[in-house]
Parts: C-alpha cells; structure tokens; sequence
C-alpha cells in the first residue's frame, strides 16, 4: 500500500500541493480528479520520486520511497508520463525491452525476454513488434508505453493522463486494459484524468485535489454526486445513472 | 535490406575506400613497393599515409559517435559538436593556452581545450534545460548563435595576440599535416567511442528524457554527463590534431537513424563505419580534385555534406520535426 502523508511542494512562492494526506488502496483503480492546477500531477510525480516533496514522506509498505534504491523502486513502481511528445525511432520491441532494464541493465537474458513477450501479447502488440514508434497511431504508442510497464512487472503502476490526444476509441480501449490489469493482473494503478465520466466509469476509488489540497478522497460513488462535485469544481454538475455507470452532464451547466 | 548486410556494405565500404586512400597523392606508391622494406616508398607509406588513413577513420568514427551521443542527450536531431558550441569552445580553451600560456606544454592545452569543449558543451545543454523550446529547428540555431559568441570572443583574443592567421591554420580541418607523431593523440577516441557503446544503452534510456530514465531506476544526471565527457574527449582530440570537421556529427548519425531507429546499442557499429567511410571520401576527393596538390578536407566535407543536409531536411520533414 502507498500512503502519502502530510506532503507538499512549492514552486518559488506558488504553493502547488499542501498538506495532502491519503491512502492509496492496493489492487484498485484510483483517480486524481480536480481541476487544472489543482495539483494532481505534482502529487503523481512526488509518489513516483520524479519531484522531492518540500515536506511530508511516502511510504510503500511501510518504507520511506526516498529512502529506497532506484532501482528496487523501479521494481515495485512505474510512472508513465505524458508521451506524446516523444519521437524517438525506437522499434516497440526495443521499448518494452526498456521495462526490464531496472532488471538487467538492458542485458536481458531468457527470463526477461519471455517477460517482454508476454507483455507484447497481452497488449496486442505482437505482430507490430518490429515497427518504429514514430509510425504508430497516438492509441498504438500508447498501448506499447503501457506494454512497457507491464515488462517492468511492478505492483504499481502510475499514469499521468493516458488519455490525453487520444480519441474516444482508444480511450476507452486503454480505460479498459488498466482495468483488466486491476482485475486480472492485481496491480494497483494510479492516474490523473482530466474526463471526470472516465473516471467514474473505471475507478474503484477517486481522489479530488483543488489549489493543492485534498478535497474528496473515497469510493467513486461517494464523489461522483453533485453535492461533492460542487465543493471540486464550483460547477453545479447533474449526475445521472445510465446502465450503471454514473454520468456527470455538466456541459450545459450554471455556474 | 537486412540490417546485418547494411552494417557488412559499410565494413566493405571502409575496406576499399582505405586501400584507396592509402596509394593515392603526390608520389605513386604501388603495394609491390611495399615489399622492399628500406625503399623511399615504404618510408612514405609508414610515416605519411598509414597515419594519415588511421587519422581519418578515428576522426571519422569519433565525430559520428560524438553527434549520435548529442542527438540522443539533447533529443534533437539537429545538435552537434559544431551546433552547439563544443568545438567552438574548445577552440577558444587552446586559444586562451596559446596566448597566457605560452609555456605550457601539449600535455597542457590538451587538457586546457578539453575543459573548455565540456564545459561549453554542458552550458548549451543547461540552456537547452532552461528554455523549452517548441520548435527542435530553434535548437541548433541557438546552439549556432551560442557558438558564434564563443568564437568572437576567440577572434577577438587572437587578433589582440596578432596570431588570427596561425590559428586560422591551426584549425582548419585538413589532414595535410597529418604524419606519425602528430596524430597519436587520436588514439585516445579509441576508449571513448569503447565506453559509448557500452554506456549505448544508458543513452538511449536517458534519451527518452528524466522521467523516463527515473522510472527505470537510470541515474539520469551520471549518465548525462559520462555522455558530455565523451563528447569533449572525442572534440578534443580531434579539433587538436585534424581541425575542426563540420557537418559530419550532424549528418551521419541521421542518416543511420533513418533506417535503423534511435537505440544506440545498434546505430553505434553502422556510425563508426558510415562516419569513417564519410570522412575517407571527402578526403579522397580532396586530394583528387587538384592532384597533385590538395585542398583541406573541411571544405569538401562542407560541401557535400551541407548538400546531404539539405536533401535530408526536404525529403524528411516529417521525420525532421520532433
């Protein structure tokens, strides 16, 4: 379990997470929600130890993450950034391969290629292994960052907003696999989404922040009415239950 | 193509090209004079010709290396030794030696224009740190502009000192003066492009930025600068005995990366042996074209090799833009 106590983190005087204390369940979906500047990449990054907090600690199981050595960490957690912006001509073979490195210092022997094989399969990606990320869609580079961190066979696994340039077909499509990983795999996953109606469809638990703080933290039911979305977003958000799934219609909403 | 038989093209490529470049020039020397040990052609060929080819291929080999590494470290396709500033600032250490200290030996300004091109290089890449550039074609320019002042302020120390013209000379990439015992120094590329290729997947890793460097558990910072201590290492020595050689840490480095991708462990072996071959050409033709005198190879490089980038900036926009 990662709990995450008392952290915060200031950029010159803008203070962009205060004081957020929380626990992350493990084998669960978990959602940072709040709008923009509300801090919830900052929070991903301090928990990945891509950022040092200014105060506060998080532990894994009990143990401080700065305390850890990169790479036992780089076993137990993966952080996916946004990836977009990457063009490097790497075959996807040659960057799931990248998810053992933590492992075999980019020599890999006969269990980590069976590890990135498995991680190919399950990810669909077995027949486009050889071709160059730069002529896949935004949805297939996705699937093979993702296939990456499944060969990096972490507990945790962390995405700083999956969804971002996707279309709503390959959102959905990568939506489901960090579900099927949750249930079929165990893992526990962490992402920062911007599309509230993802989040409540998907995740077992949300995490509201504004201006740095934490608002809501519980099951997505319990945040998903308008009461507790007001106190986010100060938007007068109308939910309404279609097949299940709690739909937040907030495109012709007063303010 | 397969991917082996390109590399094989390449040996096979370096192969002749050396044979060429070893009995070409102002006097003829044929294979058969060879065999006579104490004739005045093997003394040529050992002391002139050897040297000069073995010259060419490790300039050849270290520049392409040192432009790959940049690429990947800097995630630009357009950064190299003479994009950003690395030779400029070299030039400017061995400047600064000649003139406020004139006593020091080669040993000295070896050192002295090394600390130069890695400090000069690590502040381009805190300013490309600095500031986010959208555009990847900003990059070079910058690193161009960033170069200029570096080297105005060498002009401006060596037309203060009155030597402009010998360091005009001294740095014009030329492999005229090239013979044995004056480019040994060369050899020194040798263990740096040896620990490139075995830090080769570090470098791609910590290509792919911080973050994703972090995530996989790479010191991203040691790698970083291992990387930039190469890249000077190679500069160094190579701007000190040959001169300095445009375009070729630019150029070959894409062109590998248009059919082989970015994982260095790969492209390495296909640079050495494309910058080589590269170099060996462009020297060829410069000793050809006016035989039997010659003109510096820098020009030649220049020419051809500003010809190639063009091509490639037209033919692959697509692939240029970051």
């Amino acid at each position: 379990m990662i709990e995450i106590k008392g952290l915060s983190k200031s950029f010159g005087k803008k203070t962009v997470v205060e004081d957020v204390t929380l626990k992350i369940q493990a084998k669960a979906i978990t959602s940072f929600i709040g709008p923009n500047g509300a801090g919830k990449s900052t929070l991903l990054s301090m928990v990945s130890r891509l950022l040092d907090a200014d105060t506060g600690e998080v532990l894994l199981d009990q143990s401080d993450v700065k305390k850890m050595k990169s790479d036992s960490f780089a076993k137990r957690v993966a952080i996916l950034k946004q990836t977009n912006h990457l063009n490097i001509r790497l075959s996807v073979r040659d960057l799931v391969s990248f998810g053992r490195y933590p492992y075999s210092k980019g020599r890999l022997n006969e269990e980590d290629h069976k590890f990135v094989d498995q991680a190919l399969e399950y990810m669909n990606l077995t027949d486009m292994q050889d071709k160059f990320l730069d002529e896949l869609s935004g949805g297939q580079k996705q699937r093979a960052f993702i296939s990456m961190v499944i060969a990096q066979d972490t507990d945790y696994i962390l995405l700083d907003e999956p969804l971002n340039n996707l279309d709503m077909k390959h959102s959905v499509q990568i939506m489901k696999i960090l579900r099927k990983l949750v249930d079929e795999l165990g893992k526990t996953v962490v992402i920062v989404l911007h599309d509230i109606n993802f989040a409540s469809v998907y995740s077992d638990r949300i995490v509201a922040l504004k201006n740095g703080r934490l608002v809501k933290d519980g099951p997505t039911h319990e945040i998903i009415n308008s009461t507790a979305l007001r106190e986010v977003y100060d938007m007068d958000i109308p939910v309404q239950v279609q097949d299940g799934c709690r739909i937040c219609v907030y495109f012709n909403s007063h303010n | 193509m397969g991917l082996k038989m390109r590399l094989w093209i390449l040996i096979v490529a370096v192969i002749i090209l050396s044979f060429i470049s070893l009995f070409i020039g102002a006097i003829n020397i044929k294979p058969s004079d060879l065999l006579n040990w104490e004739s005045l052609e093997t003394q040529i060929f050992l002391i002139s010709r050897l040297p000069r080819l073995l010259a060419i291929i490790l300039a050849g080999a270290g520049m392409g290396i040192a432009g790959l590494i940049m690429q990947s470290l800097s995630r630009n396709k357009f950064v190299s030794p003479t994009t950003a500033g690395t030779l400029d600032a070299a030039k400017l250490g061995i400047i600064i030696s000649m003139i406020f200290f004139t006593s020091m030996s080669y040993i000295g300004q070896i050192v002295f224009s090394f600390a130069f091109a890695l400090i000069g290089t690590f502040i381009f890449m805190q300013l490309l740190e600095r500031i986010k550039f959208k555009d990847a074609v900003f990059v070079p320019l910058i690193g161009i502009m960033y170069g200029n002042i570096v080297g105005a302020i060498s002009t401006f120390l060596a037309y203060e000192a009155d030597i402009l013209q010998n360091v005009d000379t001294f740095f014009q990439g030329s492999f005229t003066l090239v013979v044995s015992g004056r480019y040994e120094l060369l050899y020194v590329a040798v263990p740096a492009i040896i620990i490139a290729y075995i830090y080769a997947n570090k470098f791609t890793v910590a290509g792919m930025g911080e973050d994703f460097a972090k995530n996989v558990g790479l010191s991203y910072r040691t790698v970083l600068n291992i990387g930039l201590i190469i890249v000077a290492v190679i500069s160094t020595t190579v701007i000190l005995t040959v001169g300095v050689i445009p375009f070729l840490g630019l150029i070959v480095p894409n062109l590998v990366s248009l059919y082989l991708g970015d994982n260095l462990r790969k492209t390495i072996p296909h640079t050495i042996f494309m910058g080589a071959a590269f170099l060996l050409i462009c020297d060829i033709i410069s000793r050809l074209i006016v035989h039997p005198y010659e003109i510096p190879v820098n020009t030649t490089v220049a020419v051809i090799g500003s010809a190639i980038f063009l091509i490639m900036l037209f033919r692959g926009k697509a692939y240029a833009k970051k």
